[in-house]
């Protein structure tokens, strides 16, 4: 009986996978002369498409599952499956459900993963600080994940995703993960688009923000949107948590607990325009550069928003005490390497769930291509920052070739995707020694980064971006963000993603532009907003405490209180 | 009675050690200390810079001893911690005046 429900299943999800593959194909083969734009839709079932015309089917939002890929027989009554009575509408129902099911655990699960780089985060920055600002830093890496989360279930999604399903799409596209996902359509942007009976479709021609699912109330009360909102809440964390490194050992506790309620607000604005079907997003359909921003795992969305947010924090918060002799950048030597190695080897392994799980879909096979690409990034990148530092005269510093490791993880998650191994690889050996110089051009001139989180996200997160402009295959990505250009079908069988060394100049000129975007918005944002919270708050500690540590006048405990004499193992008669 | 007071490299404390039990040591105690001597510490490198270690960590090992004895107990020490590199330590010889065993009472050379 088992067994032959597996069957099925497998037989099931086969044959919808080449149902759908056929339907995406031919769209895309038969899209008229003149672009995306004029492409006609292609009719896809209701279950693929959201649409809900008749008022006795399923409709969405849908709160249990029950009607995800259901259609011909709404299931949900709990009478359960008549089997005499099935039909085959009701198999194309079970494929459809499967099909979901299959995404929604991938992306919850890869969410998971992404989830405990937290963990990977604390330890690397507080091995790399002084022993005593341990419970400060680590204190700091674990609030940021509530504050931020309140942040982002507050008002971070709305504002990113609110829009999210009016966003360019390929023809012929469906959301991965269900067609609940439908309800997030509401947006402020530029030249609001409408249908051929001329009501407004809820698209803009230059989407700005979203504006649904605030506080996630029953408007989005659906088993696919909480699955993105967990799955993109769990990216916003490693943004936030970034800069706690840049501005360790002397950042005051509730300015901290200030910028944690922030940080949501200029990574869900940018993270909208590449993400959540922003202008960034739009370039390709509108200017017709390349695909517009593609930025697959986030190298500028996550990474590059956290760096440049952490250089901005240093200028503002200045060095720590000490660093500095005569203008001359003196070594603090961070207290535990051990714990940065295990930090380190637990973000790399976390990294497995950011990129892959980027898909939103177990069934997108190319999963197995981004695994391969991200393993290979991060190895090229720990030997290149190792030779770099050979070269230049030094030991093969351990924290040097962890940041050296993270630099190149960073690098591709952007371009993960879209490049092929040669890519990879030598995508993270050039991350490997950009993150070596990097660290040492930014403490030559003033900016005190205590663990490399500007050179590591920041710089890295920049290069990852430029990097899909210069690597990406065109193998993968036809039709993403909603272009299909027909010179490039009759040129290469199908658009993807293309580079400039595999014959697209436009794309790189519209990552660059994605690149300038992000870095000037990034710090404007940040900049204004450490300055003006020092006003609320002040940002940084006094001397006195920076130079006790932090642990005990910020935080009331020490990290390591053993460490010092004390009576807690006096015997009680 | 005699303390041989030395202060020697971290990791030749095991040598050190048995060397003493061999010549019938039979307690001791042991502190991690820090300090320089004529060297004036060393330097070591951190993410490409140079930083200055003022005070090195050494071990402090003390043990009482009688008279007729501390000579053989600063030569175990002597041969035990040496390695001819820079830093190897240095030995101090104290008089002490009396010592007590707190369980029994006992004083002088009973206790040591």
């Amino acid at each position: 009986m088992t067994e032959t429900r597996w069957i099925r299943g497998a037989l099931a999800l086969f044959v919808v996978l080449t149902v759908v593959g056929v339907r995406v194909a031919s769209a895309a083969d038969e899209a008229p002369a003149g672009g995306a734009a004029a492409a006609a839709a292609p009719q896809l079932p209701a279950y693929f498409s959201g649409a809900n015309a008749d008022p006795a089917k399923p409709s969405w939002p849908d709160p249990t599952g029950a009607a995800a890929g259901v259609w011909a027989a709404p299931a949900g009554d709990g009478k359960g499956d008549v089997p005499g009575t099935l039909a085959l509408p009701d198999l194309y129902d079970r494929i459809a459900h499967n099909l979901y099911s299959i995404n929604m655990v991938w992306a919850l699960v890869t969410g998971f993963l992404v989830m405990f780089m937290q963990a990977g985060f604390m330890f690397v920055e507080t091995g790399l600080c002084r022993a005593k600002n341990a419970a400060h830093t680590s204190a700091m890496n674990f609030m940021i994940y509530p504050l931020g989360c309140l942040a982002f279930w507050a008002y971070g999604f709305a504002i990113g995703w609110g829009n999210w399903f009016n966003g360019p799409v390929a023809p012929g596209w469906y959301s991965s993960l269900g067609p609940g996902t439908a309800v997030l359509n509401g947006g402020i942007g530029i030249g609001a688009a409408v249908d051929a009976a001329g009501a407004a479709t809820g698209a803009y021609t230059y989407g700005l923000l979203g504006t649904k699912g605030f506080f996630l109330t029953n408007v989005v009360n659906d088993v696919s949107v909480m699955t993105l909102f967990f799955f993109m809440m769990v990216f916003m964390d490693t943004t936030a948590t970034i800069p706690t490194g840049a501005m360790a050992e002397r950042w005051a506790w509730n300015n901290f607990f200030l910028y944690g309620l922030w940080v949501a607000l200029p990574y869900c604005i940018y993270a909208n325009w590449v993400w959540g079907g922003g202008w960034l997003a739009q370039g390709g359909v509108n200017w017709g550069l390349g695909h517009g921003a593609v930025d697959f795992a986030g190298s500028g969305v996550v990474h590059g928003m956290g760096g440049v947010i952490g250089l901005a924090g240093a200028i503002v918060i200045g060095p720590r005490i000490g660093k500095y002799v005569h203008g001359k950048p003196q070594a603090i030597p961070g207290h535990d390497i051990p714990m940065v190695v295990l930090g380190t080897f637990i973000l790399a392994f976390g990294w497995f769930g950011f990129n892959p799980g980027s898909t939103l879909a177990g069934t997108d096979l190319r999963i197995s291509f981004i695994v391969v690409n991200t393993m290979l990034a991060s190895i090229t990148a720990a030997i290149a920052a190792h030779l770099t530092l050979q070269l230049k005269g030094l030991k093969p510093d351990p924290s040097m070739l962890c940041n050296g490791m993270l630099a190149g993880l960073v690098a591709i998650t952007a371009p993960c995707a879209f490049v092929n191994p040669i890519g990879a690889g030598t995508i993270g050996a050039i991350a490997g020694v950009l993150v070596v110089y990097s660290v040492f051009f930014f403490e030559a001139r003033g900016v005190d980064d205590c663990v490399g989180a500007i050179s590591v996200h920041g710089v890295n997160g920049l290069w990852g971006v430029l990097s899909v402009g210069i690597f990406a295959t065109g193998e993968y990505g036809a039709g993403w963000n909603g272009v299909v250009r027909d010179e490039m079908v009759k040129a290469y069988g199908s658009d993807g993603v293309r580079g400039l060394l595999y014959g697209d100049w436009s794309q790189f000129f519209m990552q660059g532009i994605d690149c300038i975007v992000l870095a000037v918005f990034a710090f404007v944002m940040a900049f204004v907003w450490f300055k003006v919270s020092n006003l609320i708050t002040p940002i940084r500690v006094s001397a006195e405490t920076e130079l006790e540590g932090l642990d005990g006048p910020e935080m009331g405990t020490h990290g390591y209180p053993d460490f010092a004499i004390h009576s807690g193992s006096k015997m009680v008669a | 009675m005699k303390k041989i007071e030395a202060i020697i490299k971290p990791h030749m404390l095991d040598g050190v050690k048995e060397a003493l039990a061999q010549v019938g040591v039979q307690g001791m105690t042991v502190t991690e200390v820090r300090g320089f001597g004529r060297q004036k510490g060393h330097t070591e490198m951190y993410r490409g810079a140079e930083y200055q270690v003022d005070f090195v960590p050494k071990v402090k090992v003390e043990v009482i001893t009688t008279d007729g004895k501390a000579a053989q107990v600063v030569e175990a020490v002597k041969t035990a911690a040496r390695t001819g590199q820079i830093g190897d330590g240095k030995i101090f010889v104290i008089p002490v005046e009396d010592v007590l065993r707190i369980r029994t009472g006992e004083r002088g050379e009973e206790a040591v």
